[in-house]
């Protein structure tokens, strides 16, 4: 039988959950939370997302999506137009590139995996941005925003995996 | 048997190839934008800020749970010190006192000698408050949203200030919002003057917590403790605005704490000295004023 118009919207409007919630995150990640020298080294909610949705559900956000974040999040932050697309196409590459060894992987593994591609990550944005302004930017925050990135994975993958629970069970 | 669907195999290797064109594709998406953030500054400039003014009430809304719950924690910390704070705080009254009396009698004295030179006023300086909605970049961008713009009359240039000291200076302003550069941002630049001797340098920030001086004259000595001021050079910002203290002088790495404290901005002062600041767009059709701000 062929799903009606409805079911079909439902489906296509379940299937942005992780584009929106990758949006949502990257508002989150611009609160000023008044906690001593957190804002300095907070961490890059947005790759923690990108990554998670690339290893569980990779037929949902795909390259451009990505990219439009990154972009969206450069505008923002007011970092160098195009470090955020570079940092975030770089999560997304590797877990598509070895999509075989993620796929039915504990979540040990996948955290451990998460601390390789987070370096990553945060060394081609590092780069990026020491590429546009022509000085290199201070390696210690990005050392320390790195490790809050990989601090913050289970707390945000849990808050994932409850939405995908909820919402994107049957689709 | 007609077959009517495709293989699914080839299928599959076709997305593998097409998804890998469009990575590549994008990467090269990503230095080209590169490239046009350094080329066209007014192109990304009001694209930026048409993003930032839509962003804004949004943000606005975001920040104000955890602002409610900062001043909770804060009320919170402060009834348990009460006492404490009391008692130090009518000490410091008392002391304040003293020197009210002192800075009253430099003030006439100051106006009297003001009048024996024909001294030549800075222009007046106005302000408007504004609320910090949103701290973006982490480690890569010090960087605040703030909600005014220029239907407040903000304007690019002009400096913003909180109760302890110069925090940065306005680099687009929007409609509704602005965005504020930090001192501590690599790309800070901030002509000071430091410790009573008035050296001067350039603070420049490198997205830590504390920027530091280049261009001290290398026989100037520097201390740990020593007074940072604006020296108000290049009409940047009026003289003598408050903007931290030296922590650490290695090797010539002289390290500067700013008064601001990041996570304790909540409102800021965005201030019109009425200079033409080092930022203003560049319009052929006017020549630059002196700076008058630079008299002492």
């Amino acid at each position: 039988m062929q799903p009606s118009f409805w079911q079909r919207m439902n489906g296509v409007s379940r299937h942005q959950l992780p584009l929106v919630l990758t949006l949502i995150l990257m508002l989150v990640s611009m609160v000023p939370t008044r906690l001593p020298d957190f804002m300095s080294i907070s961490p890059m909610l947005t790759v923690i997302s990108v990554y998670y949705w690339a290893v569980y559900r990779p037929d949902l956000m795909g390259y451009g999506s990505v990219f439009l974040i990154g972009l969206l999040e450069d505008m923002l932050a007011a970092t160098p137009l195009g470090a955020g697309p570079i940092s975030l196409l770089v999560t997304q590459g590797i877990v598509m590139s070895q999509a075989k060894f993620f796929r039915g992987k504990s979540f040990a593994v996948t955290w451990w995996a998460f601390l390789l591609v987070a370096a990553a990550a945060a060394v081609a944005k590092w780069m990026a941005v020491a590429l546009v302004q022509i000085s290199v930017p201070s390696g210690a925050a990005v050392l320390a925003t790195y490790g809050m990135t990989v601090a913050f994975y289970p707390v945000v993958a849990w808050i994932m995996a409850r939405f995908q629970l909820a919402i994107l069970r049957e689709v | 048997m007609k077959q009517t669907t495709p293989n699914p195999n080839r299928l599959n290797h076709l997305r593998m190839l097409v998804s890998r064109f469009a990575f590549i594709v994008l990467v090269v998406a990503s230095f080209a934008l590169m490239l046009i953030g350094k080329a066209d500054t007014m192109l990304v400039e009001r694209v930026r800020t048409f993003m930032s003014d839509a962003v804004t009430p949004v943000a606005s809304l975001l920040s104000q749970p955890a602002s409610t719950v900062s001043a909770v924690m804060d009320n919170l910390r402060e009834l348990t010190a009460i006492r404490e704070e009391n008692s130090r705080l009518r000490d410091e009254n008392a002391r304040l006192l003293r020197w009210q009396t002192a800075a009253r009698l430099l003030e006439a004295e100051n106006d009297s000698l003001k009048g024996l030179l024909n001294f030549v006023p800075g222009p007046r300086a106005s302000f408007v408050t504004a609320r910090v909605v949103a701290d973006t970049g982490g480690a890569f961008a010090h960087s605040l949203l703030v909600t005014a713009g220029s239907r407040e009359l903000v304007e690019k240039g002009q400096a913003a200030v909180s109760g302890e000291g110069l925090v940065g200076r306005v680099i687009e302003a929007g409609h509704r919002s602005s965005r504020v550069l930090l001192l501590t941002d690599i790309n800070s630049r901030i002509p000071v003057s430091v410790g009573n001797a008035r050296a001067r340098a350039i603070l420049a920030g490198d997205n830590t917590e504390r920027p530091r001086l280049l261009y001290l004259r290398s026989q100037v000595r520097v201390q740990p403790g020593d007074r940072v001021t604006t020296s108000g050079d290049a009409g940047a910002f009026p003289p003598g605005l408050p903007v931290g203290i030296v922590t650490s002088v290695d090797d010539g790495d002289v390290r500067v704490e700013p008064y601001f404290q990041r996570d304790k901005l909540e409102y800021l002062r965005i201030v019109d000295y009425g200079l033409m600041g080092v930022l203003t767009d560049i319009d052929p059709g006017a020549s630059r004023p002196a700076t008058s701000g630079e008299l002492r």
